[in-house]
């Protein structure tokens, strides 16, 4: 890891400031760099199958019950949120359309990417952080495996292409969720729910949704990773790391969920110039 | 690429072509250094005990030896070659001619003792299950683990047991070069002695090169060929060397030099009021 220069023990607001500025900087360097180094381990070559399946399977298999439920969740609290202004204005056939909308582009993904941050990404920190302290990783080194591309390679390809998969899986459950409200208990026609949800939504926003949880799993496995990787001592390191990584991603979400709707809406204006209106 | 492989001629692998060299190597954590302008040549083919008080820094070095951590000053080097002049490639063949037994012993906890023992065979060789599981039971069996226990995991071993499987686990791809770090602390005394012949054993298949680092004199006594001694920097002043003692394992022990009589004979006299006060 990079040092940070050492500024002098001066505690006035304006040196903290300074110094968390340098040490973010820092952080967002070295955070870079591994990310890199990821990249080209995965060019040259990926780990046994066997560490790979069995990494795939704890990430991927065993999520699905955390992200149906939270995919579940969204879209009955969106229909039960939403019923009441679509039915001032006499549009409640258009709920659906609204609903499976928000879920496609925004909140199916950036939600499932936070509950796997917190199931996935805490997990892992703690598990390379508990390596890290107890040697796991020195004897990986010692025993000729790169510890990042053993550990971390795995890791990353697993989030970067089943975390879309399960946003998907979230995004399908929520609509099923959403309608299920809508339809049996608030009593809207089915029929025109899914004739105004395909007339509004289009292929271009499940691409939206889905080409940010690609970038989401990879932020979440690469700051769990590093935080894992850059784990302090002991029991209360581990602790540290576990927190940190769920902290982090999750403004790395944000952060990402922001300027990739900033670059998808841009997009969408240059393919498409005349917008077509929900109402 | 072209390999230089003369390194490894075996008639020229005589003892006395160095192995490993440390050369004014000092390490700093944070504000405390715990090794001060080490210079150390490891010899082909020699067996060297590396001793020293808790906490005076033989961890540390042996990792650094190993480059599993980095010197803050000074260098290393490979077979007569620096560690800072090779490529990452060429570092991680040379890596593999190294075993490493961890103090913490330092098991991979979410696999078998099996699996443990079996990593470097899997990871570095292209042998079959049954070549791999026939190695990984005759290691087994050279530091006295049952068959039973190749299944276990490391969280069930006793502390002891640990230690072995590290060992097994060290030995198992035949290193060049072992280091040693306590082999024998936690084990009863008989167990010590069958880790001791285990070293000798290993020892005589040449060209091994061993170091042992160890608080176990009657190790010294059965395996050195040399003896070094580290001194915990605290108790030093800023221009004595850290190392206070080279030679034999019969020299250390009629040393006249207090530090190295009192360590080797173990007696403690106003140590521990020293301690207190340092
Ligand atoms: N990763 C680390 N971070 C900070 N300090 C460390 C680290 N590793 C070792 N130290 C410090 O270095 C010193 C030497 O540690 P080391 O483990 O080498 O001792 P040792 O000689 O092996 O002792 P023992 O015989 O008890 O194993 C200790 O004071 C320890 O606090
Ligand atoms: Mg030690």
């Amino acid at each position: 890891m990079a040092s940070v220069p050492a500024l002098k023990p001066t505690n006035t607001l304006v040196h903290q400031l300074g110094q968390t500025v340098v040490e973010m900087t820092v952080a967002v360097g070295d955070l870079a760099l591994f990310g890199a180094q990821v990249v080209r381990l995965i060019l040259t070559g990926l780990p046994r199958r066997g560490v790979m399946t069995q990494t795939f399977y704890e990430i991927g298999v065993r999520s699905i019950p955390v992200v149906g439920v939270t995919g579940l969740f969204i879209g009955m609290v969106l229909a039960i949120q939403a019923y009441d202004q679509f039915h001032f204005l006499h549009m409640e056939t258009k709920l659906g359309a609204a609903i499976n909308a928000s879920l496609v582009r925004e909140l199916g993904p950036t939600l499932a990417a936070v509950m796997l941050a917190g199931r996935v990404g805490s997990a892992m920190a703690a598990e390379l952080g508990t390596m890290r302290v107890t040697e796991q990783i020195d004897a990986l080194k010692a025993l000729g495996a790169n510890p990042i591309q053993y550990l971390v390679v795995p890791r990353f390809l697993a989030c970067f292409l089943l975390i879309p998969l399960l946003t998907a899986i979230a995004d399908a459950i929520g609509i099923l969720g959403g309608w299920m409200i809508g339809s049996q208990v608030l009593g809207i026609d089915s029929f025109y729910w899914w004739l105004h949800s395909k007339e509004f939504i289009a292929i271009y926003d499940v691409q939206c949704g889905l080409t940010k949880s690609f970038f989401f799993g990879g932020a979440i496995a690469l700051v769990s990773c590093y935080q894992g990787f850059h784990c302090g001592a002991g029991a209360e390191g581990v602790g540290q790391a576990s927190t940190r990584s769920f902290v982090w991603s999750f403004i790395a979400i944000l952060v990402l969920d922001f300027f990739l709707g900033v670059f998808q809406s841009g997009l969408y204006y240059v393919l498409w110039p005349d917008p077509v209106s929900l109402f | 690429m072209s390999i230089d492989f003369s390194h490894f001629d075996l008639s020229a692998a005589a003892f006395g072509e160095p192995v490993i060299e440390l050369r004014g190597v000092s390490r700093v954590f944070g504000t405390q250094t715990v090794l001060r302008d080490i210079s150390l040549t490891v010899q082909r083919g020699e067996t060297l005990a590396v001793i020293g008080e808790s906490g005076c820094g033989k961890s540390v070095m042996l990792k650094i030896m190993m480059k599993m951590l980095e010197p803050s000053h000074g260098d290393v080097d490979w077979f007569g070659k620096a560690l800072r002049q090779r490529s990452e490639r060429d570092i991680h063949r040379d890596r593999l001619k190294f075993g490493y037994l961890f103090q913490s012993a330092a098991l991979f906890d979410s696999m078998t003792v099996f699996e443990n023992v079996a990593f470097g065979l899997r990871h570095n060789t292209g042998m079959s299950d049954s070549q791999i599981t026939q190695i990984v039971h005759e290691r087994l069996r050279d530091v006295g683990l049952p068959q039973s226990a190749s299944d276990k995991k490391p969280a069930e071993l006793s502390g002891g047991m640990k230690k072995r499987v590290g060992l097994a686990r060290a030995l198992a791809l035949n290193p060049e070069i072992v280091l040693y770090d306590e082999p024998t602390t936690g084990l009863d005394p008989i167990m010590t002695d069958i880790i001791n012949e285990l070293i000798l054993r290993t020892c005589e298949r040449q060209p091994v090169t061993s170091i042992v680092v160890t608080h176990e004199m009657s190790t010294v006594r059965k395996v050195a060929d040399r003896v070094v001694m580290l001194y915990p920097l605290s108790r030093l002043q800023p221009d004595e060397p850290q190392i206070v003692f080279v030679g034999t394992a019969a020299e250390a022990f009629s040393s006249s030099d207090p530090r190295v009589s009192q360590f080797v004979h173990g007696q403690a006299r106003e140590r521990l009021q020293e301690l207190a006060a340092a």
